[in-house]
């Protein structure tokens, strides 16, 4: 088997000197052009263990690897230049265009005037934004406008990778599932490798083709969404996988019941 | 009215072109120093509160404390690397404005980076930005508008504060008010207030016109207001170039007014002699002589008792020709500096009356006023009831009066005039006892010191014949009668004089001119 693009060996994580545990012994091995995502509640993990990929936070122990490579011989401004991160915040620079955000990525790795300026334009399509949008503020944008900007930021320079951290988190239902349609086409065409956190199992099962389970720094379940869906030994992660059947068998209950009053 | 007016304004390129010269420059040195200290301290905690902490204690020292106090730090920095710094003028103002314009700067800084949205943080360094890259293109751009609104507070306080650098040497709009509240000139007070308000307003409004550029991306505004700023200022400062050579001779001169005439009379001197002159008004009695030795000043009038009793440490009271020779032989010997001779004219405490009050009871000199004394008042100006003069005339002639009061000069004199007092403690030179029909009581035991006003010069100055041919016509030359007219016409509440127009007044009366 090829050696798999991005890998987690036993990481292990603490904050206030030891005393609270964020990650215990997590190892993932994820290969090219998977769309993992990582589920479960509020503070088991997922998003320290997304930010040990792009050494946004580092480990206490174990290492990240991508290509074989481990991550901390690489500074981490230029190690994060080659991936794609977005998250929940956006974080759009208020000061400049939406044209100049997008440049932001490609003119730290150095491009040329024209080739940028090209590659805008080319990004805007892709997230099916207007062109005319290049010139206003961040600030004159709509929520679902902007984080469709976070993307074409993060996806600029031509990364293989894409971190994303609850990135549709903010957004109104409708835009919601149109841009987690759009993010999983853009996926596949460009040949995407996707880790995506969400606390959202329906989002996480739809979009993902494999989903890691976390609770108290830890993982306890990683398999295919249909497989997960299915039911699992352990409990907490069989009652959370059985959120979405469950909503869906009460959607289609209330379907077929007669009209009231 | 008018002819105060006008004098003002022929001042107003100079002084200006000086205000504004030292404003800028202290504000663009208090910008390098506290804006790479707001960053460090915006990042860093530890740094954070020591350095906010000791910029806000600097701001709790009066501004003028402030500026006095790099008089004497200058002197020890100086001793301690060998080589003297000048401790008066530009210097020490230029140290101290730029150390109180930093707390507005380095807390606005702070402030907006560290209040730059956590999120813009994070996409900044998830897209791979350097701590460098993030500081210039994220934090400080958008820290921006907020810093300009410290710069406006800095500014704003600097150009004021500049004004408290007149007593420390440096020439600036202080002048007018400084001199102004000294002679009761309170056209100069107003016309100099008005100037720096003026000048405040106009670069806050400038500094506004960046800010809002600043915050609105509106480059046409920010350039507006950059150049109005760099063209004001230009316009400002050129007097002080076209004068062309900066003035050979420093004149010195304390805080009052027949200092300021004097100053001004030796400046024509000088002018006679081919020679160009600048007067550093308003230093304080005790700096003067120090800055006398320093050389930060080449000459200036002092009064002998007063140096020998502050300078010589000497308790004893010799006659007037003694203390003369005994001065112009120790100050030689102590500090280089040369007493050039007496002016002709005594600026002692005297005792004065009405005159014909004093004629009424018989008095003509303190030793007829012990009988009178327990009927009587005596007022004495704010110091004069704890100074050793006092206690010394009241032991020598044995006085003891009704009641003893002290009174701010102005209203030491109207509590003569309305009767309140019947005896008060006046400089012998001041022009008000002339005008208010005064006479001053004789000392013929020698109880108080001889003032004569002597003529001293720096010790590198020593050999200067040019700078000593236009003194020794002064010598022995001013009676006190032309002294006191000349005070008088400056401090008159009516038809005032400013004291250039005293001092040539002055200059015709006693035929120098």
């Amino acid at each position: 088997m090829a050696v798999p693009l991005i890998e987690l060996d036993h990481i292990g994580k603490s904050f206030d000197g030891g005393r609270a545990f964020a990650l215990r012994d997590v190892s993932l091995s994820i290969a090219a052009g998977a769309f993992v995502a990582l589920v479960g509640q509020s503070g088991s993990g997922k998003t320290t263990t997304l930010k040990t990929i792009n050494r946004l936070v580092e480990p206490d122990e174990g290492e990240a690897r991508i290509g074989g490579r481990p991550v901390r011989e690489q500074p981490g401004p230029s190690l994060r230049r080659g991936i794609g991160y977005v998250f929940q915040g956006i974080g759009l620079f208020p000061h400049l265009t939406v044209g100049e955000n997008i440049a932001a990525g490609p003119r730290l790795a150095g491009w040329a005037k024209d080739r940028i300026a090209a590659r805008i334009d080319e990004l805007l399509d892709l997230v099916a934004l207007p062109r005319d949008v290049a010139g206003r503020r961040p600030g004159e944008l709509s929520g679902g406008q902007q984080q469709r900007v976070g993307l074409a930021r993060a996806l600029a320079a031509g990364p293989q990778i894409m971190l994303m951290d609850e990135p549709f988190g903010a957004l109104d239902p409708v835009t919601r599932l149109e841009l987690g349609d759009a993010y999983r086409a853009l996926h596949a065409g460009l040949g995407l490798t996707t880790v995506m956190v969400t606390h959202d199992v329906q989002e996480a099962v739809l979009l993902a083709d494999r989903v890691v389970v976390m609770k108290d720094g830890r993982v306890l379940a990683d398999d295919a969404p249909r497989a997960l869906l299915a039911g699992h030994p352990d409990p907490d992660v069989a009652a959370l996988m059985a959120t979405p059947r469950v909503q869906a068998e009460r959607v289609a209950e209330l379907m077929r019941s007669p009209p009231s009053g | 009215m008018a002819d105060q007016l006008s004098a003002a304004w022929a001042l107003l390129p100079s002084y200006l072109g000086q205000h504004v010269l030292l404003s800028v420059s202290a504000l663009v040195l208090g910008l390098v120093l506290s804006l790479p200290l707001a960053v460090l301290a915006a990042r860093d905690a530890r740094v954070r509160w020591p350095v906010l902490a000791l910029a806000s204690l600097i701001q709790t020292i009066p501004g003028l404390a402030l500026l006095a106090l790099f008089y004497p730090l200058l002197l020890a920095l100086g001793a301690l690397i060998g080589q003297r710094l000048p401790a008066l003028g530009f210097l020490p103002s230029l140290l101290a404005l730029a150390l109180y314009s930093m707390l507005p700067v380095l807390r606005n800084g702070v402030a907006g980076i560290t209040g730059v949205d956590p999120a813009v943080r994070e996409a900044a360094d998830g897209l791979g930005m350097t701590p460098g890259q993030k500081l210039w293109q994220v934090e400080l751009p958008l820290a921006a508008p907020v810093i300009m609104a410290g710069v406006r507070t800095a500014a704003v306080w600097t150009i004021g504060a500049a004004t408290l650098s007149t007593p420390v040497g440096q020439p600036s709009l202080g002048n007018y008010i400084f001199a102004g509240l000294q002679t009761e000139n309170w056209v100069f007070v107003l016309f100099g207030c008005a100037a720096a308000a003026v000048l405040a307003l106009a670069t806050d409004q400038l500094l506004g016109l960046i800010e809002s550029g600043l915050a609105h991306h509106g480059l046409r505004r920010m350039l507006a207001g950059v150049a109005g700023l760099v063209l004001g200022a230009a316009v400002a400062v050129a007097p002080l170039f076209a004068q062309g050579s900066q003035p050979r001779y420093v004149i010195g001169a304390k805080n009052f007014s027949e200092q300021f005439i004097l100053a001004d009379l030796i400046g024509r001197r000088l002018q006679v002699e081919g020679a160009a002159a600048q007067t550093r008004e308003g230093l304080g009695s005790a700096v003067i002589f120090r800055a006398l030795a320093a050389g930060d000043i080449d000459a200036y009038v002092d009064y002998s008792g007063t140096l020998w009793t502050n300078v010589l440490n000497r308790r004893d009271i010799p006659s007037r020709q003694a203390m003369l020779a005994d001065l112009t032989n120790e100050l030689k010997a102590r500090y280089g500096v040369t007493l050039v001779g007496a002016l002709g004219f005594e600026n002692a405490y005297a005792l004065a009356m009405k005159a014909d009050r004093a004629r009424a009871l018989g008095v003509s000199g303190l030793a007829d006023l012990a009988p009178a004394a327990p009927r009587l008042t005596l007022g004495g100006d704010l110091e004069f009831l704890s100074r050793p003069e006092w206690a010394a005339i009241r032991k020598a002639y044995d006085l003891n009066f009704k009641a003893e009061r002290s009174y701010n000069p102005t209203f030491m004199y109207q509590a003569l005039r309305s009767g309140e007092a019947d005896v008060i403690s006046a400089f012998s030179s001041d022009g008000r006892i002339a005008a208010d029909g005064l006479i001053t009581l004789a000392d013929p035991k020698g109880a108080v010191p001889a003032y004569d006003a002597v003529v001293l010069v720096s010790p590198k100055r020593a050999g200067d014949r040019r700078l000593l041919a236009a003194l020794r016509p002064l010598i022995g030359r001013i009676p006190v009668e032309a002294m006191r007219q000349a005070n008088l016409s400056v401090d008159r509440d009516q038809n005032k004089a400013t004291p250039q127009q005293a001092a040539a007044a002055l200059s015709k009366g006693i035929h120098l001119e």
